[in-house]
């Protein structure tokens, strides 16, 4: 394709933007005395703070692009990945599981695994999820770079290390503190630069009931064409919605990687910490209306030899990765592209910060203080950090340029949150809610469960078992298989975790206050009134759940 | 420290400003090149709304410190 060009004004907006982000690194830097400033934002920030970065680690470029396309590809279907997928396990999080994580002051979530059950629980969290972190970001950086050049004809190398080495100054300045500005500031950017798109297309096609007047039954519906596979563009029952995306893949994501859950301990009391997801829930119950209704509104305009508008092919595949560049080309003039193409940089940005922040802090406490230097002082720890994120960048460059040379590692990528959040989840669930749960029962639960999700990836990939074995139904797509081994990987780590419990030594009672519930007192809201409790807050995100699900049955 | 919010005021006023600015000119001397639905010029409206928002984030924080 001819790249989307760019004008001087554009570029303005977009050298803009670096300029801003550096310039808060170096605003937040003297600020970043202490190590708890430095890998937890110092633990001063409101719920709103630390409500918007916790939606904003998980909202990068990528899934707002790819989201996008896969509204083209599935239809309205994919709205269950921002309301069954994500509400309910954010509220869940703030409601039931906050408590004993900001509670206990630990700094990652792997630490909680040290406290409630033993070491080797945790380095094996913990190196798990530091591999998968680097790969994320090593992967997010060579997509940047894919789209950039792909859209805009950006040079490959210029874009990647121009923007690892942005992500690496400001995060080596202030670490958590600055991630979570940029994720704020990103936030802001990304509805101010693509909400428009929506906004221009319901002009164009004459509103919401226009757009969903003229696409197929199969891709307008949310469950009322669930019930079986073949009658859905996702090919997925309300089965797979619901055990594999709305209960596992949903709730091993929001209340287990610790990309997220960290933004919610750096909140200033265990109110906040709490409210942190239930804010965040009402947000994003609102990121359709940027991606699905623009997903929506390039299938509408595709359909219609009239407008002129379809998506690219790459060597007679249709690249759904195109919607939304090619809508911004649409309706955009120059300034608003500008604008548009930093909403994406600064997606893709700070996705990069928020796996980059997470990792130094997973590798310095749940690696090296865990393992290599137990005894070093916070001062240490604090150039450790640095360190570590400066390395973390280099490997995520490495990591880019290997899958420029093998692009179908991308594939792999798909999968990956389900191999280690999936298992994560059920011992996390236990953990925290059956005090006779074992370390060993923990730790051999989460290696069977994590086991078995990669075996099964592989066997459905290479073919030594049917794709439809592991959905029960038929016909499957990639999606409902991802939901699908998502929830055999939980089962089994729930399973194994259970019976080697029943067998092996557990922990005494005293070491699990305030770990577990039933061990610990519960004086949450005490004398504060119910509107006022994070359960009233979460009453009322459910209640907005409802009504969207139902309008769009 | 400056609350974020201050920081979001700005730099939603200094982009919306450019944008503005840059759509008034468009207005004046309309371009060769015509997007879709060009005739109702989003980067005005839009761009303004952006300076407006900004401002106020702007105005709400100039003297909040937090920490």
């Amino acid at each position: 394709m001819t790249a989307i060009g760019l004008s001087p004004v554009d570029w303005l907006i977009i050298a803009i933007y670096f300029g801003f982000v550096i310039g808060i690194g170096f605003y937040l830097k003297k600020f970043t005395k202490s190590e708890e400033d430095f890998f937890l934002a110092g633990r001063k920030n409101s719920s709103w703070v630390a409500g918007l970065a916790f939606l904003s680690a998980n909202l990068g470029a990528l899934e707002i692009l790819g989201m996008t396309g896969n509204t083209f590809k599935y239809g309205m279907f994919v709205a269950h990945f921002y309301w069954i997928g994500a509400i309910p396990a954010m509220l869940f999080l703030g409601v039931y599981m906050m408590p004993f994580y900001y509670s206990s002051k630990i700094k990652s979530v792997p630490g909680y695994l040290k406290l409630r059950f033993d070491e080797k629980t945790r380095v094996l969290n913990g190196i798990a999820f530091a591999i998968m972190t680097l790969l994320v970001s090593g992967i997010n950086l060579y997509a940047m770079a894919l789209v950039l050049h792909t859209f805009f004809g950006w040079p490959w190398h210029v874009s990647m290390w121009i923007s690892a080495l942005t992500v690496a100054v400001y995060v080596t300045l202030s670490g958590l503190m600055s991630a979570i500005f940029t994720e704020i500031i990103q936030f802001f950017l990304i509805w101010f630069g693509l909400f428009l798109v929506s906004v221009l297309g319901l002009i164009e096609l004459g509103g919401v009931h226009q757009v969903l007047s003229r696409i197929p039954q199969s891709f307008n519906t949310l469950w009322s064409t669930s019930g079986s596979p073949a009658d859905n563009g996702m090919m997925v029952t309300w089965g797979g919605i619901v055990l594999g995306l709305g209960f596992v893949l949903s709730f091993g994501y929001w209340t287990t990687d610790f990309l997220v859950v960290q933004r919610a301990f750096s909140a200033k009391d265990l109110r906040s910490a709490r409210m942190t997801p239930i804010l965040a829930s009402f947000f994003k119950m609102a990121i359709p209306f940027i991606v699905i209704l623009a997903g929506l509104i390039a299938l509408v305009l595709a359909n219609d030899p009239k407008s002129g508008f379809h998506l690219l092919t790459d060597n007679g595949h249709i690249n759904y990765d195109s919607a939304l560049p090619l809508l911004i080309a649409r309706y955009y003039p120059e300034g608003l592209v500008g604008l548009g193409v930093t909403a994406l940089l600064a997606g893709f940005m700070a996705g990069q910060a928020g796996n980059i922040s997470a990792f130094n802090t997973v590798w310095t406490y749940d690696i090296y203080k865990s393992i290599i230097n137990k005894k070093a002082s916070d001062t240490h720890l604090l150039w450790m950090g640095r360190a570590a994120t400066i390395v973390g960048i280099i490997i995520s460059l490495g990591t880019a340029y290997w899958a420029m040379s093998f692009p179908s590692i991308m594939d792999y990528m798909q999968a990956i949150f389900s191999w280690v959040n999936a298992p994560l989840f059920a011992t996390m669930l236990l953990g925290m809610f059956v005090v006779w749960i074992t370390p060993n029962g923990a730790f051999w639960g989460l290696v069977s469960g994590m086991g078995s999700s990669f075996i099964l990836y592989l066997a459905v990939k290479f073919e030594w078992i049917s794709r439809t074995a592991v959905t029960l139904s038929s016909p499957a797509s990639d999606m409902a298989a991802n939901f699908w081994r998502a929830w055999w990987a939980w089962l089994i780590c729930f399973v194994v975790t259970i019976v080697i419990s029943l067998f092996t030594k557990k922990k005494p009672k005293e070491e699990l206050v305030g770990l577990v519930k039933g061990l610990t007192k519960d004086n949450l809201n005490v004398n504060v009134p119910f509107i006022k409790r994070p359960e009233f807050y979460a009453i009322i995100s459910l209640i907005v759940l409802i009504l969207l699900n139902v309008y769009f049955w | 420290m400056k609350p974020i919010w201050y920081f979001v005021g700005l730099i939603l006023f200094i982009m919306g400003l450019v944008i503005e600015v840059n759509g008034i000119y468009f207005l004046i001397n309309p371009s060769a090149d015509k997007q879709v639905l060009a005739s109702i010029h989003p980067d005005v409206w839009w761009g303004g709304i952006m300076i407006i928002v900004g401002v106020i984030f702007i105005l709400k924080n100039r003297k909040v410190k937090v920490m």
